[in-house]
């Protein structure tokens, strides 16, 4: 039987502050879904479009950018809109974080993220996911294929494009695509949707190496390695560098998609939400301290005393 | 973490081979899936590009084959729409999932004269160039069934000529002599491709259970003459006389029924 990831997270920082920045998320990608959905329910029109290419209040246009490079490359040239709107988004991203994308705006976060925790719950080992470098190479390959089909190729089986438009346009067939994402993250491959498929995601991960607001582990001494923070980060291979090397507590990979989520689970608050230029390092004893005196901290004793539970 | 003793070094260049062979093979792995997986786009994205005859795409659009590339779906275009016409095809329909057309029979296209959906799309997939909406060409109304409209059973409905935004231009009635009754006239609804611009007005009055009338797209409904093809009375007109000497080609009257 699996421990739940973050209980003891839960035990000591209570509930609430252990799904802090899930909760966050979530209503970041509620949201947005309302700004879209705002205007067909009740007529305030405040985001139009979908998010493949928006118009807000009439003036913001924004556009996908991976979907607008599938379209040149299938030869089409489109008009500034579409090309401005590119613009911003990439700009946005780079300043943010290209896949915040993923974990803030994505609708199917949602779905895998719910997959991923059913198969938690259920226990589910089976790690079918092919190699996470597959996203790369699909991303190449949708380029391709667009400019050889002339179509933008991967907008026929885009969950991304197809659950939005579904919830705002209408609902078709799509929710057998979503169905089979859930079904594929639930039972054959371990985070595989997002973490090793998805080329949306790997096209916003090549905006990712400039990001203003990256995860630290700060507090890395901390650490009683119950492995909470890879039990329940996305993409798990982007912690060991920051938490367990002796240079930068700074979590740069271009993986990361700053979802906060090891920030919620870690019953030691070793990570923390701040800026790639925050190098700091919270020294051993004055944490010790902070957690001994904190308030909230129902766990009075010094880190390094304390073993791991269970 | 502990440096290897030299003793290790071996076994641990081992290690590292292995996990070359590893890595080397996993992408190898990614590099085929994903070729497979883009073959598949490539070769499906061909087949579900094609548009069916029952929906026609809003005014202005590119041609089906360039419309493809330049669609993000993004349904701008619907939003921008004020009569509901345009919808977004539901994954599952037969119009290629997420582009933007509508049905004729259904609600048929208002022509604005502004063109709001043109105006609203960002990528050009549907072209500015398009000012007038009577340039527009949706589709072209074809009169499919001449045994069920009513013109031709020598009855005056004549809504689709009615309906017509272009009335006289798009759709004109070419009077013919009513052979049943052998003494009054039929009326019959001409569509001229010159002027159609397939808005579908005809196609959802025809008052039949289903329409006799019905927009379809160009490549479907129109003929093409081969270019070497010249008709003698045309050239005749454009030249001022006839270019052929009167005694050069004698032609056999043809009738119907043998005799000559």
């Amino acid at each position: 039987m699996m421990r739940a990831a973050g209980a003891e997270a839960i035990a000591a920082k209570g509930w609430l502050r252990a799904h802090k920045w899930l909760l966050a998320r979530r209503v970041s990608q509620l949201g947005i879904l309302a700004l879209f959905l705002a205007g067909p329910w009740f007529g305030l029109w405040i985001v139009k479009g979908t998010l493949s290419s928006s118009l807000t209040l009439g003036a913001l246009p924004l556009t996908d950018p991976y979907l607008l490079a599938q379209s040149l490359a299938a030869g089409h040239v489109p008009y500034r809109e579409a090309l401005i709107g590119a613009a911003i988004v990439v700009v946005f991203y780079l300043a943010v974080g290209g896949r915040v994308y993923c974990s803030w705006v994505c609708p199917v976060n949602m779905v895998t993220d719910a997959a991923a925790w059913l198969r938690r719950r259920l226990g589910i080992q089976s790690a079918k996911a092919p190699s996470a470098a597959l996203r790369y190479w699909l991303l190449g390959a949708t380029l391709v294929a667009s400019f050889a089909s002339g179509t933008i190729a991967w907008e026929w089986v885009n969950p991304v494009s197809m659950m939005h438009r579904a919830i705002i346009f209408g609902v078709g067939a799509a929710w057998a695509v979503l169905a089979a994402v859930f079904l594929y993250d639930l039972l054959l491959g371990l985070k595989g949707w997002c973490g090793h498929v998805c080329p949306v995601g790997a096209a916003y991960s090549l905006l990712n190496f400039a990001a203003i607001p990256r995860v630290s582990a700060a507090a890395r001494e901390r650490c009683n390695d119950c492995m909470d923070c890879f039990t329940a980060c996305p993409e798990p291979q982007v912690i060991r560098p920051a938490l367990k090397g002796t240079g930068s507590p700074i979590i740069k990979a271009i993986n990361c998609t700053t979802c906060g989520r090891c920030v919620d689970v870690c019953s030691k608050e070793v990570f923390r939400i701040t800026t790639r230029f925050d190098h700091r390092r919270d020294s051993h004893e004055q944490q010790a301290l902070e957690l001994a005196r904190g308030p909230g901290s129902r766990d009075a004793r010094p880190a390094f005393e304390h073993s791991r539970a269970g | 973490m502990t440096e290897p003793d030299r003793s290790d070094s071996k076994a641990a260049s081992q290690r590292a081979g292995a996990a070359r062979r590893r890595f080397l093979l996993q992408m190898a792995g990614a590099a085929g899936g994903a070729t497979v997986i883009g073959l598949g786009l490539g070769v499906f994205s061909r087949q579900a590009a094609a548009l069916p005859a029952s929906a026609v795409r809003p005014p202005g659009a590119l041609p089906e084959d360039r419309f493809s590339g330049a669609c993000v779906r993004c349904g701008l275009c619907v939003r921008a729409c004020p009569y509901d016409t345009l919808a977004l095809a539901e994954l599952g329909s037969t119009v290629p999932t997420g582009t933007p057309y509508f049905e004729p029979r259904r609600v048929p296209c208002e022509m604005c004269p502004d063109i709001p959906c043109v105006a609203a799309c960002p990528t050009g997939a549907l072209d500015r160039g398009l000012t007038d909406i009577a340039d527009a060409r949706m589709g072209l109304a074809v009169l499919v069934d001449q045994e069920t409209c009513l013109n031709f059973q020598g009855l005056r409905c004549d809504v689709c000529y009615r309906v017509c935004p272009l009335i006289d231009k798009a759709i004109t009635l070419e009077p013919q002599h009513n052979k049943r009754t052998g003494m009054h006239a039929m009326f019959i609804p001409v569509v001229h491709s010159d002027a159609c611009t397939g808005c579908g007005k005809c196609e959802r009055s025809c008052v039949l259970e289903t329409a006799a009338i019905k927009v379809m797209p160009i490549a479907q409904a129109k003929g093409e003459l081969g270019r070497h093809y010249r008709l003698g009375w045309k050239e005749k007109e454009k030249a001022g006389r006839s270019l052929l000497p009167h005694d050069v080609l004698e032609l056999p009257v043809r009738r119907p029924g043998g005799g000559s």
